[in-house]
């Protein structure tokens, strides 16, 4: 039995200690908001937190993430409120959608770690997720905006 | 604008009780004048919870989204047309997928950029005509002239005396009256709704998980499935060992199926497990023989070489031909005989394919990310026998489409699969099965021959050659493929007097089908690449020289926006600029991007500029939206990625081979949209082919080096 515990919820569950923890999520666990890409750590779509950190779960394994501390994309606010939420929902960002999931979550580390990244900042730290759509630019900019939230709020 | 009204009584369903529930108001238009009689067969049925409007006596108001949401944005505009005209707050509404029937929503391909530009007139009518009902049922109510009535945020109101009422409270007598045979549609002046860049309705639950993709989908008892499929693209199994993978925890059943490729059968070997991850294990621990008997082992540079071969020695078959251009050419001293390749792509969605099925006795249900859910109706019906009506195709929200998810291998094998197994079952293809089993975008070369006398064209000659999608298991070809003139603008036919198109065929047994964009993703590339080329014979700026070819009005507008938004008369020596416009489904789209030379010698685009001419328009923020990810998926296909084939299998295989873009990789992209009420042309697509022309025409500003193969490397430039 391994126990994970995700977005503050303990699972104890069944499963081969190898299996990533991007089944034992979607699977097992029945939170589908994390997606599944590519299953080699290429494009980021299952980008969840591992004690705050940014990892692929679709390469992260059941034996290293047991005891951890666990968020997925329905973890990342309670009501959709996260400065990068909003600024997302403002500036249309999405388009299928698919890949925003692994965005969201790699922009949020980002963000705690930099409060006012420049678009190198960005680049750099989006660079391991892929979106097909092309919505680059939004994001970009939405992660500015997002930023700007942040600080804003800081400052009350 | 007054529209005669083509809604008969009988096309609208009567209020009817449902268990329980509220009366409803539901009501839908024929798909065509012909399928008139056997719409309103159906509508005399009885009440059906998925026509495009539904409300209910407590005032809920569903709308339907008839076509696939693949991030193109129906979800949003087509709710946005019909809200508009019914006088209902986007707020208040709620909208559903509908099911595949054609009989009831037309067709409902999502693909053609055909969402708006084909429904929106009957969906303005449509909504029209429900609110005139509505209004006319309150006027009665009230015993006084609808005309002093109108309708707004979902009530009907009496100007005079300020009464007011909820459409729900209006639904049971409205539904008795019958249509009116006129309705008034708003001026464009008069939108609330449509032509504002309003927030997407599905944005919320994209960004907190809460979207339903079709990988996303669960069903009670259902189970896992990841197939072994003959990796040389079709061909059958000699045999399989199914021991050790039958030994994996959770693991359930292997057995031997077998999908339909259009014509055509590929074996494959599934393992059904209780979990994604058990079936991918399983799977690897399969021993599969393969047959190949008969394939072809095909290599890229061999299907480059026939092309050309093919382009030098075979006229083809015509395809547009006006004047003489062949006795021109024979004559001209000024001409250039040129060849552009472009690559076979793969669709590359980030949501593999997927899909749920479930065949019962009785039904067959399936659920997953669809692109024409009428067609997989009708394919899985014809190929199990099953009357259509027993066939229920339930769309999800698309991880992206591209064309590839209107195919219906994918949705057949899963229906296999269920039959097989007797239980609902979720076939998940992997990355890797994605990239490799195709269908591609087939790559296409073409050969340009063009004279130039006195400045001016005189000859201009097409040739291209390539796998047909109509044709490419199908018996050779004997008329020219129908869109070998695609992309390229009608306009210049007006002015360009001795011109002539032909295809050459090629068959070759690779699945191929459509891709964003479809031939004018190609067909652009070599077209207007061609016309830069004549533009630089006759000494003259490319954008110039276009604007003496494209005399009609709105190519004139579009030029003279294109000058205008990107500084074209200003730019510097070191700059590059390149130009190209082309047309697609009924929009005509010009870019222009700016490159230039970084202090570590690269090369990097700065800058690209659309302008856009779709026409009618719902949503310009989605344009742009459409715009830009068309520029990132045109630069990816240009510049990074491409199939090729080593001995008939596909070399490409994940992401780290199969490169995208990434952030870094992408220009600032500014789109501007013309305005006029021309009837609404196509979004999704148009804003795709221009980018690699106008691409490499920069690149040839800056360098002197014309780019004709795709992909290139950028950096290497």
């Amino acid at each position: 039995m391994i126990t994970l515990t995700v977005n503050g919820q303990k699972h104890d569950i069944d499963a081969d200690p190898n299996m990533p923890l991007l089944w034992a999520i979607r699977d097992i666990i029945g939170l589908t908001g994390t997606k599944f890409g590519c299953g080699a750590a290429q494009c980021g779509a299952c980008t969840v937190h591992l004690n705050g950190e940014a990892v692929r779960s679709c390469v992260t394994k059941l034996s290293r993430a047991a005891g951890q501390k666990i968020v997925t994309i329905e973890g990342l606010s309670l009501n959709n409120d996260h400065p990068l939420q909003k600024a997302w929902n403002e500036m249309n960002v999405p388009q299928c959608g698919y890949c925003q999931s692994g965005q969201l979550m790699s922009a949020a580390v980002l963000l705690r770690e930099n409060p006012n990244p420049t678009d190198q900042d960005i680049d750099d730290a989006m660079s391991g997720n892929i979106c097909r759509c092309g919505t680059y630019q939004r994001i970009r900019a939405a992660i500015h905006k997002a930023a700007a939230m942040q600080m804003e709020g800081a400052k009350i | 604008m007054m529209e005669t009204n083509t809604i008969s009584r009988r096309n609208f369903l009567r209020a009817s009780g449902l268990a329980g529930a509220a009366l409803c108001l539901g009501f839908y238009l024929p798909a065509n004048a012909k399928k008139e009689e056997l719409a309103a067969a159906t509508a005399e049925s009885g009440f059906d919870f998925n026509a495009w409007i539904r409300i209910d006596t407590d005032g809920k108001v569903t709308l339907t989204d008839h076509r696939a949401e693949m991030g193109q944005g129906s979800y949003q505009s087509v709710p946005q047309i019909i809200a508009e005209e019914l006088e209902v707050n986007l707020s208040d509404i709620h909208v559903v997928f509908a099911q595949g029937n054609p009989v009831k929503y037309g067709s409902q391909i999502t693909g053609g950029s055909s969402t708006i530009r084909g429904s929106y007139k009957k969906l303005l009518k449509l909504s029209a005509t429900a609110r005139e009902m509505l209004i006319t049922a309150a006027a009665n109510k009230w015993n006084v002239p609808a005309a002093e009535c109108y309708a707004e945020g979902g009530h009907v109101i009496h100007k005079p005396s300020g009464k007011k009422l909820n459409y729900g409270e209006l639904v049971a007598a409205a539904s008795k009256i019958t249509p009116p045979a006129q309705v008034k549609l708003k001026e464009t002046s008069q939108y609330k709704l449509i032509r504002k860049p309003l927030q997407r309705m599905d944005t919320p639950m994209k960004t907190n998980g809460e979207a339903v993709f079709g990988l996303d989908k669960r069903l009670p008892g259902m189970l896992f499935a990841s197939v072994e499929r003959n990796p040389r693209l079709r061909g059958k199994i000699k045999s399989f060992d199914a021991t050790a993978a039958l030994k994996v925890p959770g693991v359930k059943k292997v057995f031997k199926i077998q999908m339909m490729v259009f014509k055509t059968t590929r074996d494959g070997v599934v393992v059904v497990a209780d979990s994604t991850w058990a079936a991918m294990q399983g799977r690897k621990a399969l021993k599969v023989e393969w047959d190949d008997t008969g394939f072809d082992h095909v290599n890229t540079a061999d299907i480059y070489q026939a092309h050309e071969n093919l382009l030098k020695t075979n006229e083809g078959l015509p395809a547009k031909k006006q004047g003489e251009p062949d006795a021109i050419l024979a004559k001209a001293d000024k001409k250039i005989d040129v060849i552009y390749q472009t690559p076979y792509q793969a669709h590359a969605a980030m949501e593999p394919l997927n899909c749920i099925a479930h065949y019962q006795q009785d039904k067959i249900e399936i659920w997953g990310p669809i692109q024409a859910p009428d067609w997989v109706q009708g394919d899985i019906s014809d190929k199990f026998k099953m009357p259509k009506e027993k066939v229920i195709v339930n769309m999800t929200f698309l991880g992206g489409g591209f064309g590839r998810k209107a195919f219906l291998d994918y949705t057949h094998e899963a229906v296999a699969i269920s039959k097989e197994l007797g239980g609902p079952v979720q076939v998940i293809w992997t990355r890797e099965d994605d990239v490799k089993q195709g269908p591609y975008r087939a790559g296409i070369s073409y050969r340009g021959q063009g004279a130039i006398e006195n400045g001016e064209i005189t000859a201009l000659k097409f040739k291209m050659a390539g796998q047909n999608i109509d044709h490419w298991n199908g018996p050779g070809r004997d008329k020219a493929n129908g869109s070998t003139t695609e992309g390229f603008l009608k306009p210049y036919y007006d002015s360009i007097k001795n011109i002539s198109f032909a295809d050459v065929p090629y068959e070759m047994p690779l699945p191929n089908m459509w891709w964003r964009s479809v031939y004018a993703s190609t067909n652009g590339f070599a077209y207007e690449s061609f016309m830069n080329e004549m533009a630089v014979l006759a000494g003259q700026d490319q954008l110039d020289f276009r604007r003496k070819y494209l005399k009609d009005e709105r190519s004139q507008r579009l030029i003279d926006r294109m000058e205008e938004v990107s500084g074209w008369k200003t730019r510097k020596q070191n700059e590059g600029y390149g130009v190209a416009i082309t047309e697609c489904f009924e929009t005509t789209v010009g870019q222009i991007v700016k490159v230039s030379r970084q202090p570590n010698g690269k090369v990097k685009i700065d800058k690209v500029w659309a302008v856009m001419d779709c026409g009618w328009y719902v949503n310009p923020d989605i344009i742009r939206a459409q715009v830009e990810g068309s520029v990132v998926m045109a630069l990816g296909a240009a510049t990074i990625h491409e199939i090729t084939f080593k001995n008939g299998l596909v070399e490409q295989n994940n992401f780290y081979d199969y490169l995208m873009p990434r952030m870094s990789d992408v220009p600032p992209v500014e789109v501007h949209i013309m305005e006029n009420t021309a009837n609404a042309g196509g979004v999704g697509e148009p804003g795709l082919p221009p980018f690699a022309p106008a691409l490499t025409d920069a690149i040839f500003d800056l360098t002197g080096k014309r780019i004709r193969k795709l992909p290139f490397n950028l950096n290497e430039v």
